[in-house]
């Protein structure tokens, strides 16, 4: 593949000096992110160790902390999140063949998609505020495992609080990544930005996958 | 490239979508039965299968290269390896004798 480049590689767009050709860059940067994601898996794997630990410990507490939750619009989130990583693999899509309106399209449904989440995550919490359930900041006793119901509480704001910041960094990357494909940067060959960056994002989905049944689903029956 | 003869196309997409949102049903169908001990293992299967789904075609691990394939692997794996040997230490404290709230407090 190389020999076919190679001639060109000076002229190619977006070819940083230290590759050889366009596939090798891509490959590395895909790689590179890769790298990445999994220290993020690691990291909100200690998120999901902690909780495992403490659900184990005070399975009743954790059942009557998931009753708490809405789980309608907890289904709603999690349609509208697997609705954007569809849309952003459609962004991924189109800039592979370098269509600057495609991208734009897909990559603003995303940012809407992504903004609606965050607005239901909103009136989730402000309904937790008002119901005392938001552990040192508005907490009233409930019931006899209150002090359990509090670790169940701390736990889902920790966990849904760092996913929510993930899906602000995202979206402040859409943005960026618009005004890019607006000035025309990406095209057929060069587009490893918005790839990468759609691995963020189903990444930020796949944790959400896992968030939803275990603060939302669990004890429910 | 090598890459772009096999890249999914957008009837793929639609069909990997349908698939998530069908599991996202089933699973919240299921939080509504009980089955008894495998009510976690029912929840937690479903979404196993979802972020698989998720990481094979939206996340194109089907078409990328066997050292991708080794990376995310052993992301996946260690994730496991915490689990185990964190749940190994906590499951087995309370069978030296000592009570569990000898070693996990909260009150």
């Amino acid at each position: 593949m190389a020999e076919h480049v190679d001639h060109h590689a000076h002229h190619t767009h977006g070819l940083a000096h230290q590759f050889d050709d366009m596939a090798q860059q891509k490959e590395s940067v895909l790689l590179g992110m890769w790298s990445f994601l999994i220290t993020e898996v690691l990291f909100f794997g200690g998120y999901f160790a902690t909780y495992l630990v403490y659900r184990t410990h005070y399975p009743i507490a954790f059942a009557e902390g998931s009753h708490e939750l809405d789980i309608t619009l907890g289904t709603f989130n999690t349609a509208v999140l697997i609705l954007s990583s569809l849309t952003m693999a459609m962004a991924v899509h189109e800039s592979h063949k370098g269509k600057k309106n495609g991208i734009l399209f897909y990559l603003a449904a995303t940012l809407i998609l992504g903004c609606v989440f965050l607005g239901v995550k909103y009136v989730e919490y402000s309904a937790k505020f008002e119901h005392g359930l938001v552990p040192g900041l508005a907490w009233h006793p409930h019931g006899e495992h209150s002090p359990q119901l509090a670790l169940y509480f701390s736990l889902y704001f920790g966990m849904t609080g760092m996913h929510a910041i993930h899906m602000i960094i995202g979206a402040c990357l859409i943005i960026w990544l618009m005004v890019k494909t607006a000035r025309g940067t990406y095209t057929a060959e060069y587009n490893a930005p918005v790839e990468v960056f759609g691995l963020y994002w189903h990444f930020v989905d796949i944790v959400w996958i896992f968030l939803f049944p275990l603060l939302y689903l669990l004890g429910r029956h | 490239m090598a890459e772009h003869h096999n890249s999914p196309t957008v009837g793929s997409y639609l069909a990997v979508f349908s698939t998530l949102m069908v599991l996202t049903a089933a699973t919240v169908w299921a939080a509504f039965q009980d089955f008894g001990a495998y009510n976690n293992v029912v929840a937690l299967g479903i979404a196993c299968i979802k972020a698989f789904v998720v990481i094979v075609f939206f996340m194109h691990v089907k078409y990328a290269s066997r050292l991708v394939w080794l990376f995310v692997g052993a992301g996946f794996l260690f994730l496991l390896i915490m689990f185990a040997f964190l749940m190994a230490d906590y499951l087995s404290r309370g069978w030296l004798g000592a009570p569990a709230s000898y070693y996990l407090s909260i009150q």
